[in-house]
């Protein structure tokens, strides 16, 4: 492992940008999805992207990992224009990126163990002895040593997430994203993941990147949040910060007030249609 | 009037849309099967031969069966007009070339394609679902030379080879009913096949099973990348798989017996 474990992370520099977000645009057909984001996520910090069911955060994931093509904007990653690379480089770069995905995405067909030994057997000339302990190292990490024989239908949804987070440390990321951790587990299990990606942050000074919509955890983990409405950033800084902003959407969201119904259905609709 | 343009260029325009998708398909699977090993890429050679296990061989039972009982029934119908004339040594001419030229390599398809076209399809589809699709890519591993080359080679594999076993087979089924109901003579009813048959037959045969393989690769593959929604888009594409699969397979058999005409 390259990335030694250190008692204390070094605090974040102050303008050590590892992902800097320049006036994304996103289209699905003629709607526009996202409009013009900026932002820039530090080295070695928790970084939250919070907003409201449709609001364009998980499209914004996708975005940053490269999953999807902008309709314009740059995303830069540690200084290098993610969107107008070949294939060949967008490669080089997502081996340095890892993705735990909301249902964890784990291959059903293969077991805990072959999953997070996939990336290490398809992108590096190890030993098969060597993949092996690295692979037990990564499951003992997030507490499933003695798991590797198992099937993923075989774990509890808590469980599959920490396999996919495993997974994603596989080939030691600089950069890590997570969609909706908590989603679907208890508060309990939830809390427990929380902790896990504070785990990760603080050993390894691994830059995360979380969407989610949960106020609990985002207290927990988040160093910075940006907060998303209809595609655009409507709050960015610290979560003190946050709650000293007066945009209408931050403070509802904080006070967890519900919209009038009529006008939020409303509002859905015509964000549907817009 | 409005609604039926609209209709008519819509559908014309995702009609284009497929093809391209399926073009880029092609390209990319012929791409990572044949060109990028020889740059030292390697292919899924394990996953291959289990796939190939899981196409042809665990395949045998029911397209022997199938072709065996055509065999049988081809002979029985051919029989009784051929006794008229005293003609049914002819029987062997007649269940011979249509096994080899048309029917193994069509059955064996159509089997297949039920049987495994319909496999990719639900396995890719599922996988698309639940995002699995989006981890390999976000892994730098490219879901072309993962999942389809594998499959895309077993196939082009065990088609062919299972062709074989069916025109075999298929002319055993005349053999049994010749020999043992209508009481042809067993060495001239052999005799009979061998005089008949070309190795223009056998090619014939052999070129359309290996178009057959891949119109069934491919239609899967590319039905299952088309999965949107949860289970209920799996089981739509696949119905459509299976569907869309049968006509090409029977349209590039309509090709190719024009061209060996």
């Amino acid at each position: 492992m390259t990335q030694a474990a250190t008692a204390q992370p070094e605090p974040p520099k102050a303008d050590d940008y590892i992902i800097q977000v320049r006036d994304l645009v996103v289209k699905y057909g003629e709607r526009t999805v996202l409009d013009g984001i900026n932002l820039d996520v530090k080295r070695g910090e928790v970084f939250v992207i919070l907003g409201g069911s449709g609001c364009g955060k998980s499209t914004l994931l996708r975005n940053l990992v490269g999953l999807m093509r902008p309709h314009s904007g740059t995303i830069l990653i540690d200084g290098k224009d993610f969107t107008a690379m070949n294939d060949e480089e967008r490669i080089e770069i997502r081996r340095r990126l890892g993705m735990c995905f909301q249902g964890s995405a784990l291959f059903n067909s293969m077991t805990i163990g072959d999953n997070v030994a996939l990336p290490l057997r398809e992108h590096t000339r190890l030993e098969a002895s060597t993949i092996d302990i690295m692979t037990k190292i990564k499951l003992e990490l997030v507490g499933l040593g003695g798991f590797d024989e198992y099937m993923p239908s075989q774990l509890s949804g808590g469980m599959k997430k920490r396999a996919g987070l495993a997974r994603a440390m596989a080939m030691d990321p600089d950069i890590i994203f997570y969609d909706e951790p908590s989603a679907g587990l208890d508060p309990i299990v939830a809390a427990g993941l929380d902790s896990l990606i504070r785990k990760m942050q603080h050993t390894f000074n691994l830059t995360s990147v979380v969407v989610t919509h949960e106020m609990e955890s985002v207290k927990l983990i988040a160093d910075r949040v940006v907060m998303l409405l209809k595609g655009r950033v409507v709050g960015l800084g610290t979560l003190d910060e946050l709650r000293q902003n007066d945009h209408p959407f931050v403070q509802q969201f904080f006070a967890r007030e519900p919209d009038d119904e009529s006008t939020g259905n409303a509002n859905y609709l015509e964000s549907l249609t817009a | 009037m409005t609604y039926l343009l609209g209709y008519t260029g819509r559908s014309t325009l995702n009609l284009l849309y497929a093809a391209a998708t399926v073009c880029v398909l092609m390209v990319d699977t012929v791409n990572w099967t044949f060109i990028q090993p020889l740059r030292g890429r390697g292919i899924r050679m394990r996953s291959a031969v289990e796939h190939f296990v899981e196409f042809g061989v665990r395949s045998m039972p029911i397209v022997g069966l199938i072709c065996f009982l055509i065999g049988v029934i081809m002979a029985l119908n051919a029989a009784g007009t051929l006794a008229t004339w005293g003609a049914t040594r002819y029987i062997a001419n007649l269940v011979g070339v249509s096994s080899l030229r048309e029917l193994a390599p069509l059955m064996t398809a159509i089997l297949i394609t039920g049987r495994s076209g319909s496999a990719i399809t639900a396995e890719i589809g599922t996988m698309k679902v639940a995002e699995e699709i989006d981890a390999l890519n976000v892994m730098g591993l490219n879901p072309t030379k993962f999942l389809v080359v594998p499959k895309f080679l077993a196939m082009l594999c065990a088609v062919p080879c299972a062709t074989v076993l069916s025109m075999l087979i298929m002319i055993f089924g005349g053999y049994c009913v010749s020999v043992y109901y209508v009481g042809v003579d067993s060495g001239i009813y052999i005799d009979q096949t061998l005089e008949a048959l070309e190795m223009k037959d056998f090619v014939t045969g052999m070129v359309k099973s290996v178009f057959f393989a891949v119109v069934i690769c491919w239609v899967g593959v590319f039905r299952g990348f088309q999965v949107e929604g949860g289970a209920e888009g799996v089981g739509r594409q696949t119905t459509s798989s299976v569907v869309t699969s049968i006509m090409f397979i029977i349209f590039v058999d309509l090709v190719w017996t024009v061209l060996f005409y």
